[in-house]
């Protein structure tokens, strides 16, 4: 392990952490300027999250420490996740020791322990959120694996580092599975981190919420670990679309000269990622519950179809 | 354009059918469906015409044009023209419930991918991969015929097969004789007149498109 790959997984941590936020902030304003609304500024989120961490906590009575426990947890899994997808560089000293299939565990991880802190209260509207996002979790989670797989397939490898080193070479060009596992993974992207047609995250509307459900009954730095949390989730899948789709950018190795452009591009490939975000979520309605299946349905669907046409076409 | 590019343009344009089979399989809404149908046609008429160029058959550029002319802006035409004129506003109801039918198309593409595998084996074609999708699209187009009870749908289907048949002809033997061709366009044409003809005396009669209707159609005993 050299210096070099520390420092820069050192950077691209501390980069997914402060620019989530940001990041955030420019889906919003898109969103408000898609809808004809004047927006809030850029740095909003930060203001958002100061402002809940200078809260005191409210707990429960009957609160367990899986309660107490799951912001924390919450918040180091998806720093985890960042820390796995080269964002800025392939050579990552973290990236060897975990592929796609671990990143997606992780985040069935946090999910899991989010059901649980949703029904530890024993409100309602905990018990309620959970439960769907059970119900998603169960659907969206094959359709993510089967698009992994086949981008794992085209590319001969499930390391992450490894698939952006094969797109890099040249081998794998335009191919009809990458493009159904693309279609697939915008849909299972919708899905994981929340957004329009599967659940709304600026709505407290109790009859369609979802992830909002769960934490509702957080306050204080456990919900603004929350909240950063899912902003960084919400950034974390687009980085990880970028470096499995288009990874062009992306250093290969940490000279002085790649990794500021590997920024740059990763701020351009982020920025138009959100734009396509809003779009979607302009274009789209929210979905009533049980339609879910039938757009999870279509999510996996997709995949398969991907990895069939990679035996068939290919 | 040299061989390898077409045959990669070649295998993205059978994904699409594939794609365009899968969503009217699962479509609900009668227009998107025809929508669906037109794309279909148009990713087989660009497909038979690049199909013809890289194999130096110039019969295939007319049955490409056949396809545009008649099943990307004729039969749409028609179909839509119909649904017009019988007032089909109804989403469209599915015996089997969506994401079933899903999982069915799925098996069906695996089952036909085993099904042509020796055909692959003997042919030397560079469109040879692509009969597998093929016959997935046509096995999708009779599922589509089962699974939905409305007339129209069901015709999209029947249409949807005869583009399966029609992308197989192409991709296993470089297409059919001319002769054959213009013969089955014809049929097409016919076919389409006449299902429009028994779509206004199903209407008349039962006052809808839904085939269930027709059970009443038994004696009584």
């Amino acid at each position: 392990m050299n210096m070099s790959g520390i420092i820069i997984e050192t950077l691209q941590v501390v980069l997914l952490i402060g620019l989530a936020p940001a990041f955030t902030g420019w889906v919003r304003m898109l969103k408000c300027w898609s809808q004809g609304r004047t927006s809030a500024s850029l740095f909003q989120p930060y203001r958002d999250l100061a402002k809940l961490f200078s809260k005191d906590v409210v707990l429960a009575e009957n609160a367990s420490w899986i309660f107490r426990f799951t912001p924390y947890l919450i918040f180091g899994t998806v720093v985890l996740a960042g820390g796995i997808i080269p964002m800025l560089s392939t050579d990552l000293p973290l990236s060897p020791t975990a592929d796609v299939i671990v990143l997606v565990a992780l985040f069935a991880i946090a999910r899991f322990f989010t059901a649980l802190a949703g029904m530890d209260i024993g409100t309602a509207f905990g018990g309620m959120g959970s439960s769907r996002e059970m119900m998603i979790a169960s659907l969206a989670e094959p359709a993510m694996l089967m698009a992994i797989f086949t981008v794992s397939l085209t590319n001969k490898s499930t390391s992450l580092a490894r698939i952006v080193e094969v797109i890099f070479s040249g081998q794998s060009v335009l191919k009809p599975s990458l493009a159904f596992a693309f279609l697939a993974f915008v849909l299972i992207v919708l899905t994981e981190t929340g957004r329009v047609p599967v659940d709304n995250p600026a709505t407290h509307l109790e009859l369609t919420m979802i992830h909002e459900a769960m934490i509702l009954e957080y306050s204080g730095r456990h919900l603004a670990l929350i909240e950063w949390a899912a902003m960084m989730k919400l950034f974390v899948f687009m980085a990880l679309g970028a470096a499995l789709f288009a990874p062009w950018g992306i250093a290969s190795a940490n000279t002085p000269q790649t990794i500021p452009m590997a920024f740059v591009y990763l701020l351009l490939k982020i920025g138009a990622s959100g734009v396509v975000l809003v779009l979607i979520e302009t274009g789209l309605a929210k979905m009533r519950l049980f339609r879910l299946t039938e757009f999870l349905g279509s999510a996996f669907l997709m995949a398969t179809l991907g990895m069939l046409s990679f035996f068939i076409l290919e | 354009m040299d061989l390898q590019t077409a045959a990669q343009i070649n295998s993205f344009l059978a994904a699409f059918v594939l794609l365009t089979a899968f969503g009217m399989l699962v479509q609900k809404r009668i227009y998107s469906l025809i929508h669906l149908f037109t794309w279909q046609g148009l990713f087989l008429s660009v497909n038979t015409a690049i199909v013809g160029y890289v194999a130096g058959r110039h019969h295939l550029y007319i049955s490409s044009i056949l396809t545009l002319s008649l099943k990307v802006i004729l039969l749409p035409y028609i179909l839509h023209a119909l649904i017009v004129r019988l007032k089909i506003r109804k989403e469209v109801e599915t015996v089997v419930n969506i994401p079933m039918t899903m999982l069915i198309g799925i098996a069906l593409v695996i089952f036909s991918y085993y099904l042509t595998a020796p055909v692959r084996e003997i042919s030397t074609l560079i469109t040879r991969s692509t009969l597998a999708v093929a016959l997935a699209t046509v096995m999708i187009g009779l599922l589509m015929m089962i699974t939905r009870k409305h007339a129209v749908t069901q015709i999209i289907g029947f249409l949807a097969m005869e583009n399966g048949l029609f992308f197989a002809a192409t991709s296993a033997t470089y297409g059919m004789p001319l002769v054959v061709e213009l013969g089955v366009a014809l049929d097409i044409l016919i076919a389409a007149f006449i299902f429009g003809i028994f779509f206004f005396h199903i209407h008349t009669t039962f006052d809808s498109l839904d085939v269930e209707h027709m059970a009443r159609l038994k004696e009584e005993d």
